[in-house]
């Protein structure tokens, strides 16, 4: 008996589906349309034509009927995590009215996670939570001013404090935000500034990662793709939570798990992943070396490392197992981590018998006191196993922000000119300038000194201490007296109290962000005077490239105006530079030559041209293979993604309609390396180091970065260990044009190659002809050597457990203790083990019994100040919080949902929310760290400029986070730290 | 005639609500009316956990539908449940007959007073003509008549939620399951009534 009795009549309504679909699908949905209905069944067009008006579309374009406004469809990417999915703006009248997946892209296949399932809301201009004109602080309130005041008074004041204390007085914060095209602007700009002052979000991110990682086997970056894990039999989440950080990432894992891979999680919260795996294995935060060894002990005492592999392919991995048998013991691996044998045992056989596999990780991995250590063990189990270059199986380190990985590649890093080329080196600076079309002796009279020139410069973790470190103690000859942060949060480095005391002392802050309002707000809760914000576009408001975590380059197309009063990053660094004086220098105009054209932007103002900027970039970042990516090529991939495969990323074959470019062979965003010029088409390679293909089909050895021999062992490859098809069988140094003489390959070369390339290696050859030869004979340009597993270069050769510097464990300081401290590292002195040695004297421990560790939540991004100011996200999550176990709440009194205060060895506390949860252990507690606008329980929205505060505000979780760094890199410490948890 | 239907496939649901917002998005659905949900049951349990997008199901016998005393609810030739606000009172009735808590108030009015009922379309409207301003204002967007199926299905970041067809997405369904063993059992009639072990094994004497 039914509950209705008209159920059929279906009276009130003619058939929507049938009607709808008329003329357009013979049937009803089918599995295929269901599947891959974009494109496909319906063109663009057909979407456009039966597109009805938008509320929005009307209030925004009051004066045109939008009946007959003209809709386009424009392809850009979503600006909220480094998968980089697709995603198609429907656009009216410049308003942005609708989003439709793209089920053809080849990386997410049209599936989104909140965020980028809402990301049309930045196109919402009625309610928007936006800085929508420049303002400056003035007597304590934001007062709105003109663009033409406020680079007036900007330039003036920067100007009058590099006179007083030089270049190096200011530091400049860009962004993982920016497309790579900005980011290498920004590079340059702050070089021609005269400083290497300037960083990132990758220096808090994986700068670990990429030193450690490169320092293995040459280039710090996710070996594969995302796409490669449905061709792996296992994936071992050591330090990331997948399912929130990189959803989409997950339709991979998953699919791989369905058809029969295993899933790993090790991690000290049971997480969203965690719940996805065969095996969760709980253990101690900051103990990951002791993990990784004591799987290796497993696997070396069961004799399951590929030893044909080790033999061939990786150097002193023989003395690493001597320490492993001798050091990480079942019982120590147990007492450091509190994993039991039997669980160790059991991540051991499932790596050892489900291969080829891949270790997986983010910020868990890379955000400890020795973490540079803690990535090296990750290579390391997989270099044993013979996971290393092979579909797969290999290192799959997932980056955290859209571009994240091309600001590294190419943008504003401290250490290195765009290319990974160092500072240090001056072969760099000569190669760079000549791209730049610069004049070398005019760029050095921009720094301070050739030594500045040369000299690695602070890093973003610690530009609090260049502000209020002692003079005679910093490594260069002013304090940072000016910060300008050009899309980072301030609320994502750590110790927020001691940012503060920093801000106070500050001459001038400059915020170049569409939502500056974290550092507006904390600014002015210390200050009266001294800080200017500038609204900018985001990327959805202009064009441009993007790297995602894969290494592949996607082209955005620009969906909209920039809003409100905002320009485009780039106009806004020529703008300056032309106040500076050094804007033909940006745009490469010299000597009648120009590299980069003005177009016009924003209300026909003039900016650099992006497509020319990529050009540049390609005729420079060699070293990474930046230079087959031409803007020709990556926009013919974005129109016609459904030609790539799914699983290898690779084009089967097709053409490009618009400009008859073939697309065969091509991998999905030509994945980097993608060797030599444009015109050779380079596939782009899609695993690194796999030596089973051609190198002109992505193919690839281990980099020979290190030289041949150390102390009488050879580094290069073993004979017979090649790529396939090389002509060179045996192991070879990087090329240049005495071993291409020597091999009598030079006349290969044009005459034209030949007249770039006398004098030069495959790095600093701009006619990209040692490039073409090298591998026309099946070579690597940058040579064929082993992996290291010890890197003899760096502190810890080979990595070592080193306790928290806020160790939960102070019986185990002595025997794991932090690195000795450091006079000068990265031009400041760094402290290690005498704040571990004051922390177990002061009984800490006590004080504050619980592990505090952060970490991400799915509806926000970064420092969260955009994607709270989303309504759709924001509604998700009205609060911080803490995750608590049942047991630690109880002992405490506290119940789930009542405030409580974390505080922490910093003298700070924060007033969050209490999630009662079994998800942490009793000995750990866990804070999201995307929350800002609140100051130890104090809500901040006085200090907001008016209309630019986010709609969610909550507690900054790194108002309370502790001091501690990476020995090589300056890392920050964010995952283990102590703390005590009292009701509020 | 297709009948639409939706499948939250727990072995895949990983709680990043992108159906949540893709359905704010297209349907432009106020804050505080949530026609899409995700749950999780046993959140940090180890083996437990569960995570599920919860919308209307569609009802083939609807409760909501047989409980509106003013009739306002009708089912389409697709087997979409949808209503018309132009005759709900806002009574709450479909609140409390729905097992999926799908039908919403939105609040209107300084005590509180119950607005018309929203829920899920099924992207597909309501009474006023296909594409209307008037249907989009009361309803949201009616993709069904583009040839276009539900935001929150298409966007799924795991494909974990699946929209269209009926026969369709059961068929879609039944070969994951087939594939990988396992995921049926939080459906069904194992489900319903205990797994197959409680039953006697076969060829017993009873």
């Amino acid at each position: 008996m039914l509950l209705t009795r008209k159920s059929a009549s279906a009276a009130a309504a003619p058939s929507r589906l049938s009607g709808g679909l008329a003329g357009i699908l013979a049937n009803t949905v089918d599995r295929r349309a269901f599947l891959k209905r974009s494109g496909v069944t319906l063109g663009a067009g057909a979407v456009a034509a039966q597109l009805p008006f938008n509320m929005i579309g009307k209030a925004e374009a009051a004066d045109t009927p939008a009946e007959t406004g003209k809709v386009e469809v424009r392809r850009t990417v979503c600006t909220h995590c480094s998968v980089g999915c697709a995603v198609d703006a429907v656009v009216q009248n410049g308003v942005w009215i609708r989003q439709e997946p793209v089920f053809d892209s080849p990386l997410n296949l049209g599936a989104h996670c909140a965020k980028g399932a809402s990301i049309r809301d930045h196109g919402i201009t009625h309610d928007s939570h936006r800085l929508k004109y420049p303002v400056k602080l003035e007597g304590g309130k934001w007062k709105r001013i003109s663009w033409d005041q406020a680079y007036d008074e900007i330039s003036q004041k920067l100007l009058a404090i590099r006179k007083d204390s030089g270049p190096d007085a200011l530091f400049v914060v860009g962004s993982s935000k920016h497309n790579n095209e900005q980011a290498y602007l920004l590079r340059k700009w702050v070089s021609l500034w005269g400083t290497n002052n300037c960083d990132h979000q990758a220096r808090i991110c994986h700068s670990t990662t990429v030193a450690g990682v490169a320092q293995t086997w040459g280039y710090g970056a996710m070996t594969n793709s995302y796409n490669d894990e449905q061709n792996s039999k296992c994936l071992f989440f050591l330090g990331s939570n997948a399912a929130e950080a990189h959803p989409v990432s997950m339709l991979h894992t998953l699919h791989a798990k369905e058809n029969g891979c295993k899933v790993i999680v090790a991690d000290p919260r049971y997480t969203r992943t965690a719940a996805k795996a065969d095996v969760y294995v709980r253990f101690r935060s900051g103990t990951d070396v002791a993990l990784l060894f004591g799987i290796l002990y497993h696997v070396f005492k069961n004799g399951w490392e590929d030893k044909q592999y080790i033999q061939d392919r990786v150097y002193g991995m023989d003395k690493v197992k001597e320490e492993v048998m001798a050091k990480w013991t079942p019982d120590k691996v147990t007492e450091v981590t509190g994993v039991s044998e039997a669980e160790v045992l059991n991540v051991a056989k499932t790596l050892a018998e489900h291969r080829p596999g891949f270790i997986i990780w983010a910020m868990g991995q890379t955000q400890h006191n020795a973490a540079n250590g803690i990535v090296r063990a990750s290579n390391i189990l997989m270099l044993a196993l013979g996971n290393v270059g092979r579909s797969g199986g290999g290192c799959n380190i997932y980056r955290g922000h859209d571009n994240v990985q091309g600001a590294t590649d190419v943008g504003p890093n401290p250490d290195t000119l765009p290319g990974y080329y160092p500072v240090f080196v001056p072969g760099s600076w000569v190669h760079w300038s000549r791209v730049w079309n610069v004049d070398l002796p005019w760029l050095k009279k921009q720094y301070a000194s050739e030594a500045m020139m040369g000299k690695p410069g602070m890093t973003v973790s610690r530009w609090i201490d260049g502000v209020l470190e002692k003079n005679d103690v910093i490594d260069q000859d002013p304090n940072l007296r000016a910060i300008i942060y050009w899309g980072h949060a301030p609320n994502s480095q750590t110790r927020g109290k001691d940012m503060l005391e920093a801000m106070k002392k500050l001459d001038l802050m400059v915020v170049i962000d569409p939502y500056p309002s974290a550092s507006a707000s904390m600014f002015a809760m210390v200050r009266q005077e001294g800080a200017y914000l500038l609204p900018v576009a985001t990327q959805l408001e202009t064009e441009g490239s993007v790297t995602a975590s894969n290494r592949s380059l996607q082209w955005r197309e620009k969906v909209i105006e920039p809003l409100f009063e905002s320009r485009t990053d780039h106009m806004i660094m020529y703008q300056l530079a032309q106040k500076f004086g050094f804007a033909d220098q940006l745009v490469g105009k010299k000597d009648g030559k120009q590299n980069i054209r003005l177009v016009k932007g924003k209300g026909g103002m003039e900016e650099p041209s992006m497509e020319d900027t990529l050009r540049e970039i390609n005729r420079g970042a060699w070293t990474i293979g930046y230079t087959g990516q031409s803007p020709e090529r990556l926009q013919a991939h974005m129109r016609n993604m459904h030609v790539f495969d799914v699983k290898t990323l690779r084009a089967r074959g097709g053409k490009d309609a618009k400009t008859g470019y073939d697309l065969t062979g091509d991998y999905y965003g030509l994945p980097w390396p993608c060797y030599g010029t444009a015109a050779i088409k380079h596939p782009g390679t899609p695993n690194l180091y796999d030596t089973s293909k051609h190198v002109m089909d992505g193919g690839h050895t281990f980099r020979a970065l290190f030289g041949v021999e150390k102390d009488g062992v050879n580094l290069l490859a073993e004979d017979g260990v090649c790529s396939k098809g090389s002509d060179i069988t045996t192991g070879y140094p990087q090329f240049d044009h005495v071993l291409l003489k020597k091999l009598g390959w030079w006349d290969e070369l044009t005459d034209d190659e030949k007249k770039e390339a006398e004098g030069k290696l495959w790095t600093n050859d701009l006619s990209g002809g040692i490039q073409r030869v090298v591998m026309k004979h099946g070579c690597s340009p940058f040579g064929n050597a082993k992996a290291r597993a010890v890197v003899w270069n760096f502190p810890d050769a080979i990595p070592q457990h080193r306790e928290p510097l806020y160790s939960p464990r102070p019986d185990l300081v002595e025997k794991y203790p932090a690195n000795d401290d450091v006079k000068v590292l990265w031009r400041l002195p760094t402290l290690f083990k005498s704040v571990q040695q004051k922390a177990v004297a002061d009984k800490t421990a006590e004080k504050y019994p619980l592990i505090l560790t952060s970490g991400r939540l799915v509806e926000y991004e970064g420092g969260g100040e955009e994607t709270r100011s989303n309504p759709w996200l924001a509604e998700l999550q009205q609060d911080n919080f803490v995750e608590i176990n049942p047991k630690t709440a109880a002992d405490r009194g506290i119940r789930g949902g009542e405030y409580v205060w974390v505080s922490t060895p910093s003298g700070a506390k924060i007033k969050v929310k209490a999630k009662v949860t079994e998800g942490v252990g009793p000995d750990t507690v866990f804070v999201p760290f995307h929350f800002s606008g609140w100051w130890e329980g104090k809500d901040m929205l006085p200090y907001y400029p008016e209309g630019a505060h986010p709609i969610v505000r909550g507690e900054a979780v790194n108002t309370a986070t502790t001091y501690g760094y990476d020995r090589v890199t300056m890392m920050q410490e964010t995952k283990t730290t102590l703390c005590q948890v009292a009701k509020a | 005639m297709a009948r639409m239907k939706f499948l939250c496939d727990a072995e895949r649901c990983i709680e990043c609500n992108g159906c949540v917002t893709a359905c704010k998005n297209e349907n432009e659905v106020p804050w505080g009316v949530n026609r899409r949900r995700v749950v999780t049951i046993n959140d940090g349990v180890i083996g437990a956990e569960k995570s599920i997008s919860v919308a209307c199901m569609h009802c083939s016998d609807a409760p909501c539908m047989a409980v509106c005393p003013v009739d306002c609810f009708y089912r389409t030739e697709d087997g979409v449940v949808l209503h018309d606000k132009d005759l709900c009172i806002g009574c709450g009735y479909c609140f409390y007959a729905c097992p999926f808590g799908a039908p919403q108030f939105p609040q209107a009015g300084a005590f509180g007073l119950r607005g018309k009922m929203d829920k899920c379309t099924f992207c597909s409207g309501g009474p006023e003509p296909d594409g209307s301003e008037a249907e989009f204002k009361k309803y949201g967007r009616n993709r069904l008549a583009e040839g276009k199926l539900p935001a929150c299905a298409e966007m799924c970041s795991t494909k974990a939620l699946l929209g269209g067809d009926g026969d369709v997405i059961a068929d879609i369904y039944r070969q994951r399951v087939t594939v990988r063993g396992k995921g049926s059992e939080v459906w069904g009639w194992g489900t319903a009534y205990g797994p197959p072990q409680a039953k006697p094994a076969a060829g017993s004497k009873s």
